[in-house]
């Protein structure tokens, strides 16, 4: 096996998951392309870690993983809200800041 | 393993990653293009469980499980609720305007452009145990251990907090 071929896919999956978090309007959707996100950028860790032969890449991968859970909880809770207040998920309508 | 010579596994280890990785793209485009959410997560369980299976084909069984139990056992179910709790958009989401999703797909596939490496062989050290992961953890990264135990208690809290209804 090539390193090429980890580094590839994972390029691709982050691509992927770069054009959900843009392209996107429902707040879910959205989380879940952040997901992709930092499955890519863990493969490419796990993936310099046995090219490299040491653990650190395993071990930060980890981190990433139990990073992400909690990412995923704060954000779900703030899809609630949001869909509690304004009855909607749409990201495009949420512009309550805006001076 | 040990009926099989290096080439043999060689060839084996190609052919399931060209299938796990043919699969996972397949499905995080399905992902992030289909109009209904419920199907998108589910899209999101395939790719995820071919993550694992990457992580299990580089050595790194732990990492493996631990995504199976982390991922998909719990992160999918939270996604599930959140859709399900959020039900007023439970069919679908209409997309985006033409003009913004080309925008989205040129800024998305930029990155694909800088993967020309020179080719590099995987090291063949064997794979790692879990026993020098949990030395590494409980040795060099105790002060990251401790701090994403803290992290995970105050997004806990902070969840808790925030989607409470009063």
């Amino acid at each position: 096996m090539l390193l090429n071929q980890f580094l590839l896919l994972s390029a691709v999956l982050f691509s992927i998951g770069v054009y959900g978090v843009l392209a996107r309007r429902n707040g879910v959707l959205v989380l879940m392309s952040i997901e992709l996100i930092l499955n890519a950028v863990n493969i490419n860790l796990v993936a310099f870690a046995a090219f490299t032969g040491t653990i650190g890449g395993e071990v930060f991968a980890l981190f990433v993983i139990a990073v992400a859970a909690a990412e995923v909880g704060v954000g779900l809770a703030m899809v609630l809200l949001l869909y509690r207040s304004s009855r909607t998920i749409d990201l495009t309508t949420v512009d309550r800041l805006r001076g | 393993m040990d009926r099989l010579s290096g080439g043999d596994v060689l060839v084996a280890q190609n052919v399931a990653f060209a299938i796990m990785a043919i699969t996972m793209v397949a499905s995080a485009l399905r992902m992030v293009t289909t109009r209904n959410v419920v199907h998108a997560a589910l899209y999101l369980v395939i790719v995820l469980a071919g993550v694992a299976g990457i992580f299990i084909l580089l050595g790194a069984e732990f990492l493996g499980v631990t995504q199976i139990m982390v991922y998909i056992g719990a992160i999918v179910v939270l996604f599930l609720f959140g859709i399900m709790l959020t039900k007023g958009s439970f069919g679908d989401d209409d997309g985006v305007t033409g003009e913004r999703r080309l925008m989205a797909g040129l800024v998305g596939f930029l990155p694909c452009g800088g993967t020309l490496f020179d080719d590099a062989e995987l090291s063949r050290s064997g794979p790692s145990t879990t026993a020098d992961i949990a030395d590494s953890i409980f040795s060099t990264y105790i002060v990251p251990f401790e701090a994403v135990s803290v992290l995970l208690l105050a997004a806990l809290i902070g969840a808790i907090v925030v989607a409470r209804k009063d």
